[in-house]
């Protein structure tokens, strides 16, 4: 059941990213791009990850997604005669992109078989069941039913990773300030 | 839940913003498509957060904020240099040619 | 190579006077050791002279004194060495040794002199004429600005002269040999300023380079078979070492002789002793006619066992002595200018030493090399009387006749009496009249030639070319004497009264001259003559040239041969001279600037056969085209500048354009190089 929908949610998020680099208006390509980032959330959903799913609607689709609306209303540009580069510089770009997907697939392969012959070198545990190799993580995740997940990152956000987490708040001040400052008429 | 095919869902999405990347003549979109890729990055952590616990769910968090704080500076930089070459195509972006 | 040379001399100056170890077999005294002062003294002439030219050249009276005493204190050097030698004739040759100059490996080379038989005749040559013509020069040269200059680079020249005759082994002649090819260039174009004069000292130079190639190449091939160059280890090691007749004794001395044509002035390399002539007489009386030219023939008489084991050489060596004797002689026939007429004489007369050598005659080689040396030096110190008055003559009434020509000539004997007698002795003594020294020492040559002649037919040839060479040598001596000195004078009314004889420190030398021109027969006198010494030279060298004559021992011939021979010479002598008188004392001889131009054969002859045009059109200028054309603007502007150095710059700056090229500015380019870094970075990890 769990793999059917997550079939359907993939095949949504892929045509969604096709349509996001295809298509020739920029506010359709913010529409395609949202409606992929949905599809994402729920395959997070599917993987257990709540908080992120719900984050990833409200963060990424709800506010940067909507920046960028603003700031194409604001640019007003409309279609672009020819929106896409040159033919030659396509050819490439398909290239390169193909050339990518068949090395990151390969390196996927041999990462997830190296987890699997670590976690059994006898080699009967099979790449569906990663969760039964790590007795660890699968206790970590049970724990979930008591706090949630929202706890268990939050468990980590603020003991194990705390300096990375005020770093990034001040980051985000620095990015605010650096977004006013650059987007000014005169300085 | 299936570990390979989620990897594999991130490749491909990964590889679909590459092209993008390349093959986009809109700074916007450029950027748009980049966003597309981190976005395929997180899935990947998220995958793997099922095997090794919440650490990848923390990276997407820290991949999130910081994804934000890059689109607000991006576009305010498009922003400024629309105001001088009056466009958002990539050409038009050749100050520091050689 | 000067300057190794003068580093090497420095430090003889701490070593000649005391500290050299002469090492010998039998004890040297202390004269021998002193050989070095023999040397030092006309380099310290040459120093202190030289540096009077660079900044006091007007300071004649010191040059006019130092020049000449120098010469002196060697000569009184050599003296003393020989008759320390001649106290202990079989002991060997003294070795002095200075310091050791070279050790690489199993090559040893020393500085070292070697003090015997031969090297001192040599010696006593050199000094001793060289004393003469030195103070000859004083005379000569007194009114020319170049004046200390010529002194320096004269005394220089006696100082690498010595090195040569004195050297222990082949390098250290060498080093004498370059030098002294370095002061003939010096010492020809002593007035550079007209170009004609620089570029004869350059044809001398660069000829006598052509000839030095062979003297390496037998250095070479004699360190590489035998493993010594010092003269007296080959001397030892030769007879066993070597095959006699075999390929690489032959090679050794075939190399050699290449040198000794062309410092020798023999075929093909003597074109450029008649150009030599531009330089002032006393260089040529000298360097041209008494020493720096029989370099050559002491070369092959120093390391004679060589030639006695090579059959073949040695009579490549008589053949082509004997076609230049001839040769030249030709030339000489009608040649204008006095001083041309007696450089043929010299090629011709050297010509004569090699047919002697080539023969195996090496004592009469050497004993021509000493008469030749007295006569040949008077009758070019003769010719310099007679061009300096002409020359004054002609200055004076500001003619632009040329003084060296004899057609501007004769008659002169009534304002020269001395120089035309002196003259005369010496023109009687090349001849080969008897009692005059040149008959012994031809007619033994001769004789010598025809001996060898029962073993090998060819050498009848040879010494049939010796003969009319020696016809022709008194035919253009007499005619040079006629032209010059008798009949009516041609230089014209106004000259007439200024002509007059050369002061005596300039008739001196010549006097001196003249009484060894006569008497130097007495040191080779043949055996049929009664109550005088005879053979003196013979045994004098003998203990040098031994073992040479183990292989080439040759009898003269005695009786009824050598009756008819000397005959035969003399009346070829007679003849040539009543032939030479007579035909130039009867036409009716006109000044040159009214001379007709000369028509056929003798014009052939005139213009030298035109050898000079032959080598310009075969040798130079083929190699002044290879040198522009394919080593300038090929090799040199297209290979090293064109390509490396140009080539360089342009891949440089060819480089740093293609790097300007990944500078687009444009963003999109940028991305693309990103992403093709990362694929690159990924394919390494999925490997």
């Amino acid at each position: 059941m769990a793999e059917t929908v997550f079939y359907i949610l993939a095949a949504c998020t892929v045509v969604s990213a096709l349509g996001c680099i295809s298509a020739r208006n920029p506010v359709a390509s913010v529409m395609w791009l949202v409606s992929a980032m949905f599809g994402l959330a729920g395959i997070y959903l599917l993987h257990g990850a709540e908080f992120i799913a719900v984050i990833q609607v409200l963060v990424y689709a709800g506010a940067i997604m909507v920046l960028f609306l603003f700031v194409i209303m604001l640019l007003n540009i409309g279609d672009g005669p020819a929106d896409l580069r040159a033919p030659p510089m396509r050819v490439v770009g398909l290239a390169v992109g193909a050339v990518l997907l068949l090395e990151l697939v390969a390196l996927g392969r041999y990462s997830a078989g190296r987890i699997a012959v670590e976690a059994d070198p006898l080699g009967s545990t099979a790449l569906s069941s990663p969760t039964a190799a790590f007795p660890g993580a699968a206790q970590a995740l049970a724990g979930t039913a008591e706090r949630g997940v929202v706890g268990g990152i939050a468990e980590s956000l603020f003991t194990t990773y705390l300096v990375p987490f005020e770093i990034t708040s001040v980051l985000l001040l620095a990015a605010a300030v650096g977004a006013v400052v650059l987007a000014k008429r005169k300085i | 839940m299936p570990l390979g095919p989620s990897l594999v869902l991130s490749a491909v999405l990964f590889s679909i913003g590459v092209v993008g990347v390349l093959v986009r003549r809109n700074v916007i979109v450029l950027f748009m498509c980049v966003e597309l890729m981190l976005n395929a990055v997180n899935l990947s952590f998220v995958a793997l957060s099922q095997v090794h616990g919440f650490g990848g769910q923390v990276m997407v968090f820290f991949v999130m904020a910081v994804a934000a704080a890059e689109a607000a500076v991006g576009l305010a930089i498009i922003l400024a240099i629309f105001r001088h070459t009056r466009s958002v195509d990539l050409k038009s972006i050749n100050l520091l040619h050689g | 190579m000067t300057f190794s040379v003068l580093a090497g001399l420095a430090p003889l100056l701490a070593q000649a006077t005391g500290g050299a170890e002469a090492a010998a077999p039998a004890s040297s005294g202390g004269v021998v050791s002193a050989i070095g002062m023999a040397v030092l003294l006309p380099f310290l002439g040459f120093l202190v002279n030289g540096a009077l030219a660079l900044w006091r050249p007007d300071a004649k009276r010191i040059v006019s004194m130092v020049g000449p005493a120098v010469l002196v204190g060697s000569f009184v050097i050599a003296i003393l060495v020989f008759l320390e030698v001649r106290s202990a004739p079989h002991a060997g040759p003294i070795l002095v040794h200075y310091w050791d100059w070279m050790t690489v490996g199993t090559l040893e080379l020393a500085l070292q002199f070697q003090v015997d038989q031969l090297s001192v005749v040599m010696m006593l040559v050199i000094t001793g004429i060289g004393s003469l013509i030195h103070i000859f020069s004083v005379g000569y040269m007194r009114a020319d600005p170049g004046y200390a200059r010529y002194f320096s680079y004269l005394n220089l020249f006696v100082a690498f002269m010595l090195i040569l005759v004195l050297g222990s082994n082949l390098p250290v002649l060498f080093i004498g040999w370059e030098g002294v090819g370095l002061c003939s260039y010096l010492l020809i174009g002593f007035w550079y300023q007209d170009k004609a004069n620089a570029d004869a000292g350059k044809k001398a130079f660069i000829v006598n380079r052509i000839g030095d190639f062979g003297v390496l190449v037998a250095m070479f091939t004699l360190w590489w078979s035998l493993g010594t160059l010092e003269f007296s280890e080959i001397a030892e090691l030769a007879p066993t070492g070597l095959v006699v007749g075999g390929g690489i004794v032959t090679l050794i001395t075939m190399a050699l002789f290449v040198g000794c044509t062309g410092k020798s002035a023999q075929i093909p390399l003597y074109t450029w002793l008649p150009d030599a002539m531009a330089g002032p007489t006393p260089v040529s009386a000298l360097i041209h006619a008494a020493t720096m030219v029989t370099a050559g023939v002491y070369l092959v008489a120093r390391t004679s066992v060589l030639f006695a084991m090579a059959p073949t050489t040695s009579m490549v060596v008589a053949g082509i002595g004997a076609l230049t004797a001839v040769f030249a002689a030709t030339i000489g026939l009608r040649q204008y200018d006095i001083k041309k007429v007696l450089a043929y004489s010299t090629v011709s007369q050297l010509g004569y030493m090699f047919l002697a050598v080539g023969t195996g005659a090496y004592v009469a080689g050497v004993f021509h090399l000493v008469t030749h040396a007295f006569f040949k030096a008077l009758l070019f110190l003769g010719s310099g009387s007679v061009i300096h008055a002409m020359h004054h003559a002609l200055h004076a009434t500001h003619s632009p006749a040329d003084p060296q020509d004899m057609r501007n000539m004769g008659g002169l004997k009534r304002y020269l009496p001395w120089t035309y007698g002196l003259m005369m002795i010496a023109t009687l003594a090349i001849a080969g009249i008897p009692i005059f020294s040149g008959f012994f020492s031809k007619d033994e040559i001769l004789a010598f030639a025809f001996s060898r002649a029962a073993e090998a037919p060819i050498w009848y040839l040879f010494w049939g070319m010796g003969l009319a060479a020696a016809l022709m040598t008194a035919f253009y001596m007499a005619r040079l004497m006629s032209m010059t000195f008798l009949g009516q004078n041609r230089t014209g009314q106004a000259e007439q009264e200024h002509l007059h004889e050369a002061p005596w420190i300039m008739t001196g030398p010549l006097l001196v001259l003249g009484v060894l021109s006569l008497a130097g027969g007495l040191l080779n006198l043949p055996g049929f003559i009664p109550g005088l010494p005879h053979h003196l030279l013979d045994t004098w060298l003998e203990p040098v040239l031994e073992p040479a004559l183990r292989f080439a021992a040759l009898d003269l011939p005695h009786g009824a041969t050598e009756a008819m021979l000397i005959a035969g010479a003399v009346f070829i002598a007679v003849a040539g001279l009543a032939w030479g008188f007579r035909s130039t004392g009867r036409a009716a001889l006109v000044a040159a600037g009214e001379a007709p131009d000369e028509r056929g054969l003798w014009r052939v002859i005139y213009h030298k056969y035109y050898i000079d045009e032959l080598y310009h059109a075969v040798v130079v200028r083929p190699l002044v085209g290879l040198s522009r054309i394919v080593l300038w603007k090929g090799v040199d502007k297209g290979l090293i500048d064109g390509l490396m150095v140009h080539g360089s710059a342009a891949t440089a700056r060819g480089l740093g354009w293609l790097g300007s090229r990944l500078q687009t500015g444009q963003v999109g380019v940028y991305v693309l190089t990103f992403l093709l870094g990362a694929v690159w970075l990924l394919r390494a990890m999925t490997r």
